[in-house]
């Protein structure tokens, strides 16, 4: 694979990767949620990233050109070559973790897409005018539910806060960029994460401040997820999902 | 099925016609069999009320119980297509379950009580959900067989006597014949594969078929309250007939998949023009609705857990709620 097209395929894969593995996640919440109607609303959420995932990871494997669409990638590869951010991988932890978790990362989404649209890459704008859409809607859902629930009794408040928690050390990956991808914003492809970085702190800060919640700054922010150097449970996550292809490689499903 | 009284209290907890208005009751009986809708607000004879709101309750807890065997292959399905379907899938039993308890609480009836009543284990869900789910090829099984079995049961049932439930049956329906059809592709899909998946095929047939035909319920003979559910177009076929129909048109559906009935006693039957199958192990089945199916202890644990665990979300929200509507009132004041 040629530079240019090596860096668009490490990209779209990270795209690809959040939406998947956040996708996954969700998954494990159906016929468990706190009400009938949150249960469908989580659902809604993981069939949407895993509609995203399946076509940036499809694009991502015509990128590549060795023949791999969106399930070989998906079910073949092991943890150290995912590279979602860390902050998808974490468990569900409580309700309150949950959203926390979709809060946070919809809400950066929701800037990625919106910048991705206008990309000068035809098939990415794409995707991302569609994803740009249903990530706006999961935004607002995660964010009134943050807002509900902080604002709610002092058990949802203590809980939402504790949920909060868990997340402020993997907010900094998330708008982390290197050479590649900054090669791939002067070719108008990928967005400058860091120009959407404003935008994400004033809406975060909007948010609390009506739930009555405080932002927290992280003092040591981790990363290693786009290079590949996950938390102990993405491997877990991926025996779990990739049990059946692996364990029958020649079989189609 | 869903929707056959499972409840052998039931003729107890229903209080006799002979203690209603006669004048009324024969109006009602008039309608009914007339074909016409009886709506929420008519009148209805307490045992109507009464066999109705178990029905649909009944049939709610069956959609709700029945999203965690499916639910259990989720985050295990073998491509992201698949895990699409079954999620998708789900999800809409979710819907079933919220359209039916909203169809049963218009019998007036709280959602929460009837909820209650399941934890508790008052009330009753249909025995094939605590059957576990031991391979992939039980997602398949699941839509083919069991939605195939409920839709046999319910498509009568979208010309019920009672407005809200005909009318929940008519989209439920719809709904299940696309389960159904994705069920069985699933298996056709795996029938064209290698031979682990067609053994899973038929690991899963094996274990699913008996179940489903359980679905109907007991039989005709042993089935006491299905003559005045019929003359209330509550029900409108019998168990067997329900039963018969059901195996008639599922045998070719088996054969086409190349896979076994797992019934040595099933044989065409040129006279009768119908299947003849074997007997149903019904000690099997009574112990099933006794709460003694194989995973329905688990079953009802996982129900609890996610109520229990959920509680302070639901309190949450109404707590929320009060506060937006204090500060409305205080902003208007
Ligand atoms: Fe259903
Ligand atoms: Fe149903
Ligand atoms: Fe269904």
């Amino acid at each position: 694979m040629n530079q240019p097209a090596d860096a668009l395929f490490q990209y779209l894969l990270r795209l690809g990767d959040d939406s998947l593995i956040l996708g996954q996640r969700l998954t494990e919440w159906c016929g468990h949620a706190p009400t009938i109607e949150v249960d469908l609303s989580l659902s809604n959420l993981a069939l949407d990233l895993i509609g995203q995932a399946t076509l940036l990871l499809d694009y991502a494997g015509e990128v590549e050109d060795k023949g791999r669409d969106a399930d070989r990638l998906a079910f073949h590869r092991d943890a150290e070559q995912f590279t979602n951010c860390l902050l998808v991988e974490q468990p569900n932890g409580d309700f309150a973790q949950t959203m926390a978790r979709q809060f946070f990362f919809s809400c950066y989404s929701e800037l990625m897409f919106a910048e991705l649209e206008t990309s000068a890459d035809p098939r990415l704008a794409e995707i991302a005018a569609k994803a740009v859409k249903e990530v706006r809607y999961h935004a607002d859902l995660a964010a009134d539910w943050v807002i509900r629930l902080g604002d709610g009794t002092d058990e949802s408040r203590r809980r939402m806060i504790e949920g909060l928690d868990w997340f402020w050390r993997f907010v900094d990956e998330m708008f982390a960029m290197d050479a590649a991808e900054n090669a791939l914003v002067q070719r108008g492809v990928a967005v400058d994460r860091a120009a959407i970085r404003e935008a994400f702190d004033q809406r975060i800060a909007a948010t609390l401040a009506q739930a009555g919640l405080e932002v927290q700054a992280s003092g040591w922010p981790l990363s290693g997820g786009r290079e590949g150097r996950h938390g102990e449970e993405l491997s877990r996550l991926l025996a779990e999902m990739q049990v059946l292809p692996r364990a029958h490689p020649e079989a189609v499903w | 099925m869903y929707t056959t009284e499972l409840d052998k209290n039931a003729a107890r907890q229903t209080p006799p016609l002979s203690m209603e208005n006669p004048d009324l009751l024969a109006a009602f009986e008039a309608r009914v069999a007339n074909d016409e809708f009886i709506e929420p607000k008519d009148w209805m004879p307490e045992a109507y009320r009464r066999t109705l709101t178990r029905q649909i309750s009944q049939h709610a807890h069956s959609e709700i119980v029945g999203m965690l065997p499916e639910g259990n292959w989720l985050t295990r399905a073998p491509s992201l297509k698949r895990k699409a379907i079954l999620l998708a899938k789900v999800q809409d039993e979710g819907g079933h379950g919220l359209y039916l308890y909203c169809a049963a609480e218009t019998l007036g009836t709280s959602r929460e009580e009837m909820i209650d009543a399941l934890h508790s284990g008052r009330a009753k869900y249909s025995t094939i959900f605590n059957y576990p789910t031991l391979n992939w090829a039980d997602i398949g099984a699941i839509g083919w067989l069991v939605d195939g079995a409920a839709i046999m049961n319910q498509v009568p049932l979208q010309r019920t006597s009672y407005g809200p439930y005909a009318r929940a049956m008519i989209r439920i329906c719809k709904e299940e014949s696309f389960h159904q059809r994705q069920g069985y592709d699933l298996l056709l899909q795996m029938m064209k594969g290698t031979d682990a998946q067609k053994a899973m095929v038929q690991d899963a047939m094996n274990r699913w078929w008996w179940p489903s035909l359980m679905m109907f319920g007991p039989p005709d003979d042993n089935s006491p309250n299905s003559a005045q559910s019929i003359r209330w177009r509550i029900k409108r076929e019998t168990n067997d007939e329900l039963r018969q129909k059901f195996v008639d048109a599922t045998v070719p559906q088996a054969e086409l998949l190349g896979i076994t009935v797992p019934d040595p006693d099933l044989k065409w039957n040129e006279a009768r023009g119908h299947y003849d199958f074997g007997e149903i192990n019904w000690d099997e089945f009574y112990a099933a609705v006794r709460g003694e199916g194989p995973v329905a202890k688990e079953r009802m644990k996982a129900r609890r857990a996610a109520w229990d665990e959920g509680a302070w979300v639901r309190e949450a929200a109404d707590a929320y709620e009060a506060k937006q509507a204090a500060r409305r009132t205080s902003a208007a004041a």
